[in-house]
């Protein structure tokens, strides 16, 4: 089987760049959210549509980068 | 490829879809993120999972050369086999296993340009079926310390400047104001990074794509940091596998001499007692 309709998008979500990639293998989507920086995964999701798995991967980026603490340097 | 100077250690993704089926070869698949394999893989290819087959897990360690030999045996690698690595993010993760490998005395090993990012994008085939292939016998050779920084070398370079100290984490990590990447759990009590050390961002060596820059390109990129081969760098990063990405763009893309990888990097230096540490942006990046 062959991936199709790989994208990659970044955006921002509470100030931190996230990349979501997503494709469909068969008839389902996965999707991934990175922090881009260094790229470690926060989320992963899978559903029948595109919009579905980008939008559950997204919420569970959010929620993780709602903790992350920034320090006075 | 060919401006490197070790080109024969990078393959592209065309390079493993031709030699998918030589048994001479074994693909290995290593992701930060482990439920990658299962959605699909490169035919034939096994996966090696970073946190229980390329740690010890009980002690904080690389392994051992009894469990790599363990590893090997059971995924069907010779001493003469081919292991191609790769991995998402950028082969991060794959890096780390070549770095072990390479401790070990592993002739030929390489790393597919790109990685499992450029093998989906450009739609190459994927299956689910896991391979099995015979046990193979496996001798790993003593480790090469010379690849490795320990604690006493790094707070020996520190105070005698025998080495730079490069710090490939983001700059926030490196300046102090987050303690660990976005989104992942802080393991640090503190933030900042190591007397002296030089920042250069481990994913500024690969493009948009995943595939590494040219050699000039990446020369140019060190050489703003004062890293030029010249003298010894001891590379660092949280938990060192960033850092053994780095390692193996100056030590074989760029062919550095003097290149140590620092694995206990900031989780270890970080909360140690005792210990200087500096915040703030590097000195080129202020300027």
């Amino acid at each position: 089987m062959r991936p199709t309709e790989y994208s990659e998008r970044s955006l921002e979500c509470n100030g931190w760049q996230v990349r979501v990639t997503s494709y469909r293998l068969g008839g389902v989507y996965y999707c991934k959210a990175d922090n881009v920086s260094p790229g470690a995964v926060l989320a992963r999701s899978q559903a029948p549509t595109k919009e579905q798995a980008e939008r559950e991967a997204l919420h569970r980026a959010e929620q993780l980068l709602s903790r992350v603490k920034r320090y006075p340097v | 490829m060919t401006d490197y100077a070790h080109h024969e250690t990078l393959v592209s993704t065309q390079w493993v879809e031709d030699h998918m089926a030589d048994a001479a070869v074994r693909v290995v698949e290593v992701d930060v993120d482990e439920d990658a394999y299962s959605e699909g893989h490169i035919p034939g290819s096994i996966a090696w999972a970073w946190r229980s087959q390329l740690c010890d897990t009980v002690q904080r360690d690389i392994l051992s050369a009894g469990q790599l030999s363990r590893l090997c045996s059971q995924s069907g690698i010779a001493n003469a086999t081919t292991i191609v690595l790769h991995g998402d993010n950028n082969n991060w993760f794959a890096a780390w296993a070549l770095w072990q490998l390479k401790i070990f005395g592993h002739a030929d090993v390489r790393l597919m340009d790109g990685g499992r990012r450029k093998w989906l994008a450009e739609r190459r085939e994927l299956t689910t079926a896991i391979p099995a292939y015979p046990p193979a016998v496996y001798t790993p050779a003593p480790p090469d310390t010379t690849l490795r920084a320990h604690l006493p070398g790094v707070m020996d370079a520190i105070a005698h400047s025998h080495a730079l100290l490069l710090d490939v984490r983001t700059p926030q990590e490196f300046s102090g104001e987050i303690f660990a990447p976005p989104g992942l759990p802080e393991t640090c009590q503190r933030g900042g990074h190591l007397p002296g050390a030089r920042n250069v961002p481990w994913s500024v060596a690969c493009r948009d794509d995943g595939t590494f820059r040219s050699a000039a390109e990446l020369r140019r990129l060190y050489a703003a940091e004062g890293i030029d081969g010249s003298a010894p760098v001891i590379a660092y990063c949280r938990i060192g596998e960033r850092s053994s990405h780095t390692w193996f763009v100056l030590k074989y893309l760029l062919g550095f001499g003097n290149v140590t990888n620092y694995d206990g990097s900031w989780t270890e230096w970080g909360n140690l007692v005792g210990v200087p540490i500096e915040r703030g942006s590097s000195p080129a990046a202020a300027a």
